[in-house]
């Protein structure tokens, strides 16, 4: 005979809504949303070599884009969520190495990568501009 | 969710023929290799892109068709878009449960990558050899 077992409520795994609002719970959602803006990021990538191969014409409406105040501000959205991302993906591969778990070096390695994303991005831009002063 | 019927099939008969668990993580380790190769491949990107600003497109042509610059970018694309397919593939199985809205976000996926890494390829080879 066929026993009929009633499905036991079984734990779910810790779901969004239940983790406490931290530091590296926020970076880890962080890391997840710039991963997803820069995949849509790589179109102006595409578009950029696309236009360079295109002619000098769709080349010089991409440099005009990008030197509108929504260009430059997707630039700088872009720029930092490439290093934020970078410096993300190397906290994640020393976590690989079962390296930095401890609460305190989550908790530094958190800190060091936003300050450290939002610190190189302002380093890249002022050696954009400074390169973009001395081309012309 | 399926109402709970009564299954005669044992546990292990159930998930048998699904294919070997082996493969499991092909992604998550290609998802590692291609991060690590992207670490110096974006700092190349940035790099040149930083030396490309406020020149015109002759000179734009020119750096982007020079042999080392072609080649990184080449590395930075492909490297770049296969860890982007399996990023969002992993995004999409995590959030999208409905069967075919998850296969349409599937596919999409995977359209939007080979035509982003296909079109910006031809773009670099075509500035490498002129035409």
């Amino acid at each position: 005979m066929a026993e009929t077992r009633i499905p036991v409520a079984r734990p779910l795994s810790p779901h969004i809504q239940i983790y406490k609002f931290m530091l590296t719970f926020v970076m880890s959602g962080f890391h997840r949303v710039t991963g997803a803006v820069l995949y849509f990021g790589m179109v102006l990538v595409v578009w950029w070599l696309v236009a360079a191969a295109s002619g000098p014409n769709a080349y010089a409406f991409v440099q005009w884009f990008m030197s509108t105040i929504i260009g430059r501000l997707v630039l700088l959205g872009f720029t930092w969520g490439l290093i934020h991302h970078g410096l993300g993906g190397v906290r994640h591969l020393v976590w690989d190495t079962l390296h930095g778990l401890g609460a305190n070096e989550r908790e530094w390695l958190a800190r060091a990568t936003l300050a450290g994303s939002i610190s190189l991005t302002v380093i890249v831009w002022i050696a954009g501009y400074l390169i973009m002063g001395g081309a012309r | 969710m399926e109402p709970k019927t009564v299954r005669m099939k044992t546990p292990l008969g159930q998930v048998r023929g699904f294919g070997s668990a082996r493969s499991g993580t092909t992604t998550f380790w290609h998802q590692r290799l291609t991060s690590v190769a992207a670490i110096p491949l974006t700092i190349a990107f940035i790099v040149i892109v930083i030396s490309l600003l406020g020149r015109n497109h002759a000179a734009a042509v020119q750096i982007l068709g020079s042999p080392l610059v072609a080649i990184l970018m080449l590395l930075f694309i492909v490297t770049t878009v296969y860890h982007m397919w399996i990023g969002m593939l992993e995004i999409i199985v995590d959030y999208v449960h409905d069967e075919l809205l998850k296969y349409l976000a599937l596919l999409a996926n995977l359209f939007f990558c080979t035509v982003a890494a296909l079109a910006s390829v031809y773009a670099i080879l075509k500035l490498s050899f002129g035409v």
